[in-house]
């Protein structure tokens, strides 16, 4: 039969700060998103205070002031190497292990005896927090999908001791029992919306529903989630990601722009960064997408809009991403509109290794990749944006720069950073 | 029959191997014992961190440890997944804060002292918020 668990760090971005910053044990604490805009991450502590998951900063000022909650911009690159750390760590206990989000990776523990698994999760609960000093539930059942209901489980009581096994039927219609059909993996928020109407508010009642009126509604993805629910294996651990579908850069700013110059200097920096990203990739892109977004809780007017452009053959080329995404953005600029969030997405990517010549090309590749190589050796060797294009500005602070107003210093990346101790 | 150029792929460059440049000498009779120990570069790395998942570095403020050749402004190298002994310099978290100090068992006291004459020995009493953050296993010091 086969066996896996879900390890899923606790309030993991609050935990990496605690870890640095061990005063803040007790205290709420809340992480807040790209631009200080909504709360991300919250403690058990802000958590019992009404702060919710995406709240909108401007809704909490006066929580935030009364409770004296701590608060933190994001620092991606301390959660990304403590992510790190916790995989590292799991990958030294079990061998077969898919790293499914920054907080959460699924383990096979097929190959484990079965009374040697209730030690094997405390090894892994004990062993994480000791080394990383992050705490995380173990959740462990015969598909992913329960394994994610028992990690739920574990999360929310705490006499656990971190580890739930529905495993045995009685534990598993129990953990059902308490979870709520909005909180099964791969259950969207409208598919929720059906279910409820139709009388299924739990899991348990989702695992008894009507095969036929689920896979009316949600086809074989629904019948794949009812046979996870009743125990029947369909997803197997992925240990190999699928290859990169696309990459990606995209802000929100700090307040709308509505300023052409701005804006054009915003999209030229991202189409710098993507293409940069592209590159350390060994990739190419065929198509690039522009997308332009006014704010959001302003309804009445909203404006949002994207453009496509198709290279004439894939590329990185950082000049010619920047001539694609201005003029893709031409197209949908609007005077007067103060934008929120601008990105680009490209696509198609090929690797650098199967370029097709092109019989009348406008690019000189061969001095195009030998221009890139020379960018980034000197980014690289001097510090990002050393060098860079004058499209895309040259004075700083910019008004759509991302801001970072709280921001905990890179303990682990940078030695400028490292903690200090008396 | 026309044959299409489809697709054109790059020479691979990037792994380079390297070999070693000294040898021992071709010698008629028993090899040279020292041919079992060639070697490619050293790495620091490898000889101040045992666990990478689990080790941090953090910087020294004061001179509360000087006697212990840790001085002001010396990087640590802190190991996580040890556990403390009797003697071993630890960081330590008390109420709240971070300290490195020698980490001292008597019986069932625990005790945390400075290696200078000026700090007096803390013993971690009831009520004390205490707890290890890991294990000094060395001491970088630029000159």
């Amino acid at each position: 039969m086969s066996r896996f668990a879900l390890v899923d760090c606790n309030n993991f971005y609050v935990s990496c700060e605690r870890m640095f910053n061990p005063s803040l044990e007790g205290r709420p604490v809340v992480v807040l998103s790209n631009n200080d805009g909504c709360a991300v991450a919250r403690s058990n502590e802000a958590k019992a205070l009404g702060i919710g998951m995406g709240a909108p900063v401007f809704t909490l000022a006066e929580t935030l002031r009364r409770h004296n909650v701590a608060c933190f911009s994001s620092n991606y690159a301390l959660y990304g190497d403590m992510s790190r750390r916790v995989i590292l760590t799991l990958g030294e206990l079990v061998p077969d292990l898919e790293v499914y989000s920054i907080d959460e990776s699924f383990l096979d523990l097929s190959s484990f005896r079965e009374k040697d698994v209730p030690g094997l999760c405390g090894t892994i609960v004990t062993t994480v927090k000791r080394n990383t000093g992050i705490p995380v539930s173990v959740g462990v059942g015969p598909t992913k999908t329960l394994s994610k209901v028992a990690a739920g489980m574990a999360k929310k009581h705490p006499c656990l001791g971190g580890v739930c096994d529905v495993t045995d039927e009685r534990w598993r219609e129990r953990a059902l029992a308490a979870t709520p059909v909005g909180k099964v993996w791969g259950v969207g928020r409208r598919f929720e919306k059906f279910l409820k109407m139709r009388g299924i508010d739990t899991a348990l009642d989702l695992a008894r529903a009507d095969r036929v009126m689920v896979k009316k509604r949600m086809g074989i993805n629904g019948t794949r989630l009812l046979d996870e629910l009743s125990g029947i294996s369909c997803y197997p651990l992925e240990t190999n990601p699928p290859a990169q579908k696309g990459v990606g850069v995209s802000r929100t700013f700090a307040a709308g722009i509505d300023d052409r110059r701005a804006l054009c200097e915003a999209l030229s920096t991202y189409a710098e960064r993507a293409a940069e990203k592209l590159r350390t990739e060994e990739l190419r892109a065929g198509l690039m997408e522009v997308s332009a977004m006014s704010n959001r809780f302003q309804r009445d007017t909203f404006y949002y809009n994207t453009a496509v452009v198709r290279f004439p053959a894939p590329t990185s080329d950082a000049s010619e991403m920047i001539k694609g995404a201005l003029s893709a953005f031409d197209g949908i600029y609007r005077e007067n509109v103060p934008f929120k969030k601008l990105g680009i997405h490209l696509r198609e990517l090929s690797p650098e290794s199967e370029q097709q010549l092109l019989l009348f090309d406008a690019v000189d590749r061969d001095r195009s990749a030998s221009l890139m190589k020379a960018l980034d050796a000197v980014n690289t060797a001097m510090g990002k944006r050393t060098l860079g294009y004058a499209s895309s500005g040259l004075s700083e602070p910019k008004a759509w720069r991302t801001r970072f107003n709280h921001k905990s210093p890179s303990y682990t990346t940078c030695w400028d950073d490292i903690l200090r101790v008396f | 029959m026309v044959t299409k150029v489809r697709t054109i792929y790059k020479a691979e460059t990037a792994v380079v191997c390297k070999r070693p440049l000294f040898m021992g000498k071709v010698t008629a009779g028993f090899p040279s014992p020292a041919d079992d120990y060639v070697e490619g570069s050293i790495d620091l790395n490898a000889l101040l961190i045992k666990h990478p998942a689990a080790t941090f570095f953090v910087r020294v403020t004061g001179d509360s440890m000087i006697g212990a050749g840790i001085l002001p402004d010396d990087i640590l190298v802190v190991d996580r997944s040890l556990e403390p002994a009797d003697r071993k310099v630890i960081i330590a978290v008390v109420n709240g804060d971070l300290t490195v100090k020698r980490f001292r068992r008597r019986g069932d006291r625990v005790f945390l002292e400075a290696e200078n004459d000026a700090y007096a020995p803390m013993e971690m009493k009831a009520g004390i918020n205490f707890q290890v953050w890991g294990v000094v296993t060395s001491v970088v010091h630029l000159m």
